[in-house]
């Protein structure tokens, strides 16, 4: 146990390491000498020579590499993500400032997701091959095929514009995250229904299922109790995984939305060329997901013990 | 390719055949994309207008017989833009899926054939990157080597090689030591042609049917990428671009924002069934349980 425990951990710190370094080197893919181009950009003119070399010299850019990132992944590890390019704030501190927002939007999209997905993959099973069956099925096909802006857009337009039940945009109270958990929790709905079902179906048509059913308990009871309980094991391993798709659809939503929130500030920082901030953002994200997909996975060990035994694949 | 090449891929159509022929999702499927590749083709032959052209003397109008899906805010003609959005956005997915293809089934064999060592580090470079949110990496690739479409291709296409790479790593590793390939490896074949006859043709299906899924993800991801300003630039009819462009009318005309969302959503569901429909077909114990209930 302790052994395969230290394996994991290797494992996972040189993912960790190798994402550090990706998120480092970004920077270099800018077409040129990345110092030159932000200041062109910024200034929207040709910079000098001289500004340029001051530019490399005040953010450190004429170490090399490796000197670099060494220095930035050990001020990352103490917690310290840099200075952006144009604003004096630490990056960890708009960061910090921005990740409330983006974990609201997460949640409450987790939650519309689970709402419309586990009664809509658990009808989908027990009504297998019926009309249900198949209405659910397209529903979940719809929804995963949906560019989640687009579908932003249309409840924009019928909530917000027409009926005025929802604002337009921002944050601060339960109307403004109406629309944006629904926009993200659609499409991960569309992914959990079809979990759910498959799982159902699994479960439907297991020995203990039968057992409860011929001791003359009732369908619902079958189905609600002993079916569901543990057709959810896969689910909740699931819907951790769904945390990439969560803050891929963050980026998005939170522009459609104009939420602020860690999407906002990473699309901006792009278009701004600020890389500290581009690269702080990334590795943030890119660690929560890695560390969640672990957790993940030993809750699916913790949930299920066949696992352990080997009975699961 | 040899003879016995060819023979080898053909045993193997003719094992699918009968299955992609009788699959109703891959017929709805194939339906969808198909109707698509004509509009994609056809749309602007038979336009009679031009994609970029502006008459801003009829801004804006609600859909007309000479207009069916209206006019945008400069004018344009919104169901011609859409059919070159067609070609855009087809081309797009179908370039950036063949290069992941490429890039994830060489490193997948690679990992699988090439020993330990190389295993093991080919494997740490997919989990590495798999640790990253696909739509975050591909933003910051697209926007680290500035807006355009040649770099949203490039972004997408490196982004999501991994999963191939982890499939034909995991298909290899179950025939490798089947009798089949032990015996020709005793025999003496060279590696390149090994690949070529045993294994290229066994792990076909599987890259098959997450490349046609991957085909929607892709064109979803290259329009949220163009929505946000890092894809197709203005003029260029792009569906993400004429979505963006359509926002601030939503409310005067709204069809600016609904036709293109439309069209991307057709797209998806269209790769989405056929994906499904191949992974039912091509699916060796679905093909198997099929025919022992045909007898």
């Amino acid at each position: 146990m302790l052994r395969a425990l230290l394996v994991r951990l290797g494992s996972l710190s040189s993912v960790l390491l190798g994402v550090s370094l990706i998120t480092y080197g970004f920077m270099f893919l800018t077409p040129g000498d990345p110092a030159y181009t932000i200041l062109r950009e910024q200034r929207q003119s040709p910079p000098s020579e001289s500004q340029v070399a001051s530019f490399r010299a005040e953010h450190g850019l004429d170490d090399p590499f490796l000197v670099q990132y060494v220095s930035w992944l050990t001020d990352a590890l103490q917690g310290d993500l840099g200075t952006s390019y144009y604003q004096s704030e630490s990056i960890t501190s708009l960061v910090l400032a921005s990740l409330p927002n983006t974990l609201e939007l997460a949640l409450a999209a987790t939650a519309v997701s689970l709402v419309l997905a586990v009664p809509l993959g658990v009808l989908s099973a027990v009504h297998r091959d019926t009309w249900i069956d198949r209405t659910s099925q397209i529903a979940a096909l719809i929804g995963v095929s949906m560019p989640n802006f687009w579908l932003g857009y249309l409840l924009l337009l019928v909530c917000s514009l027409w009926l005025g039940l929802t604002p337009v945009g921002g944050v601060g109270t339960f109307g403004h995250l109406v629309l944006p958990a629904i926009t993200l929790g659609s499409g991960m709905a569309a992914i959990v229904t079809r979990i759910v079902r498959t799982s159902m179906l699994e479960v439907i048509e297991a020995d203990y299922v039968d057992t409860a059913r011929s001791k003359g308990v009732r369908n619902r009871l079958v189905i609600y109790k002993h079916a569901l309980r543990n057709a959810l094991i896969p689910v909740v391993t699931i819907v951790g995984l769904q945390f990439g798709f969560v803050i891929n659809g963050a980026v998005i939503v939170e522009a459609v939305f104009q939420r602020p929130g860690l999407g906002t500030l990473l699309v901006d920082a792009v278009f701004a060329r600020d890389y500290p901030i581009v690269q702080g953002v990334v590795l943030v994200t890119a660690i929560a997901f890695v560390v969640t997909n672990q957790v993940v996975d030993l809750a699916y060990v913790a949930l299920d013990p066949r696992v352990e035994r080997g009975e699961r694949s | 390719m040899s003879e016995q090449n060819r023979l080898e891929w053909r045993r193997r159509l003719d094992r699918w055949r009968p299955e992609i022929r009788t699959n109703t999702t891959i017929r709805l499927g194939g339906g969808v994309v198909g109707l698509l590749a004509i509009v994609a083709l056809v749309g602007p032959l038979v336009s009679p207008y031009e994609p970029t052209t502006q008459a801003l003397e009829s801004r804006l109008q609600g859909p007309t017989l000479a207009h069916p899906l209206g006019t945008d805010a400069l004018g344009r003609d919104v169901a011609t833009r859409l059919t070159y959005g067609a070609r855009v956005s087809l081309a797009l997915a179908v370039v950036a899926t063949t290069i992941r293809v490429a890039i994830g089934t060489t490193i997948g064999l690679l990992a699988a054939t090439g020993g330990r060592f190389i295993d093991a580090l080919l494997m740490r470079l997919v989990d590495v990157q798999l640790a990253f949110p696909g739509l975050v990496l591909a933003l910051v690739i697209a926007g680290v080597l500035g807006p355009s479409l040649r770099n949203v291709v490039i972004a997408l296409s490196v982004v999501g090689w991994a999963s191939y790479a982890r499939v034909v790593r995991g298909s290899v590793l179950a025939i490798r030591d089947r009798p089949f390939v032990q015996s020709s490896k005793l025999y003496g074949t060279p590696r390149r042609r090994l690949v070529r006859r045993h294994l290229l043709p066994h792990v076909a299906s599987p890259v098959l049917v997450l490349a046609t899924l991957n085909l929607g993800t892709v064109a979803l991801a290259a329009a949220g990428l163009s929505y946000l300003g890092l894809g197709a630039q203005p003029p260029t009819a792009e569906w993400g671009t004429m979505i963006a462009g359509g926002r601030n009318y939503l409310r005067s005309a709204p069809w600016l924002v609904t036709a293109p969302g439309v069209a991307i959503m057709l797209t998806v569901v269209g790769f989405n069934l056929l994906g499904d429909g191949l992974r039912d077909a091509l699916d060796p114990d679905h093909i198997d349980d099929r025919k022992r209930r045909r007898t």
